[in-house]
């Protein structure tokens, strides 16, 4: 399931619900990621989706990721809107019949979260507002699946 | 009217975010964007910019019908 929110969240919560009634999976990861301070430089994130087509774009990261992984089951969540450090912004649970398939699926879906999912992101801080380009890294966190083959 | 959406930083250069603009064609929409407002056009134009016809992406010029959504898609930053 493929969700966006403009309201704050539970991870331990959503992790159970996840778990619930899974006699066959044997393995379940996630994935949660915190909104930064940045020693006090960034005091709201805000994230901007355009609703419909950035859950569609990640449904099909998604359901790459279902066959690649061999995955039972996939949530994400996703926090848009204004979000104050130390809150969380995205949730990635992953469940699959071994650990190695749920940690690597969680993996490839943070990279393209973090590098390519349509999200605008701007920072609010003591010095005023500015909108954040995609880093380098994240490019290269996300081609690094390109090169290797699937399992 | 084609229903206009500028998503990131469009939205804070134009100082909207959702407009109903006539216009038979993308292109003839940059134009009339354009003129109004020339430094907009020129980010429309820019690098790594995308453009979707009702979800879609699109390359290139498409007609627009009345009821067409068109949204301006700054680079993805991710979330």
């Amino acid at each position: 399931m493929i969700r966006l929110t403009f309201e704050p969240f539970d991870p331990g919560a959503l992790l159970s619900e996840f778990c619930k009634d899974r006699m066959e999976v044997g393995a379940v990861a996630t994935f949660t990621g915190l909104a930064r301070a940045e020693a006090g430089a960034t005091t709201v994130l805000e994230l901007e989706a355009y609703p419909g087509f950035t859950e569609a774009r990640i449904g099909e990261i998604a359901a790459q990721a279902r066959v690649r992984f061999k995955l039972d089951d996939v949530e994400i969540l996703h926090r848009v809107g204004k979000i104050g450090p130390g809150e969380p912004v995205v949730f990635v649970a992953t469940a699959a019949r071994h650990r190695r398939a749920a940690f690597e699926a969680c993996d490839f879906l943070m990279d393209y979260l973090k590098s390519k999912a349509p999200f605008w992101k701007k920072e609010h801080g003591p010095d005023g507002e500015r909108w954040i380009e995609p880093r380098a890294e994240d490019h290269a966190d996300v081609a690094r699946w390109d090169k290797e083959t699937s399992k | 009217m084609a229903r206009v959406l500028l998503f990131g930083r469009f939205s804070d250069l134009a100082g909207w975010r959702d407009r109903e603009i006539e216009s038979p064609f993308l292109s003839a929409l940059r134009s009339k964007l354009s003129e109004e407002d020339a430094a907009l056009g020129e980010a429309l134009a820019g690098p790594g910019v995308q453009v979707a016809l009702d979800q879609v992406i699109v390359r290139g010029d498409a007609p627009l019908n009345a009821k067409t959504e068109v949204a301006f898609l700054p680079p993805m930053s991710g979330g």
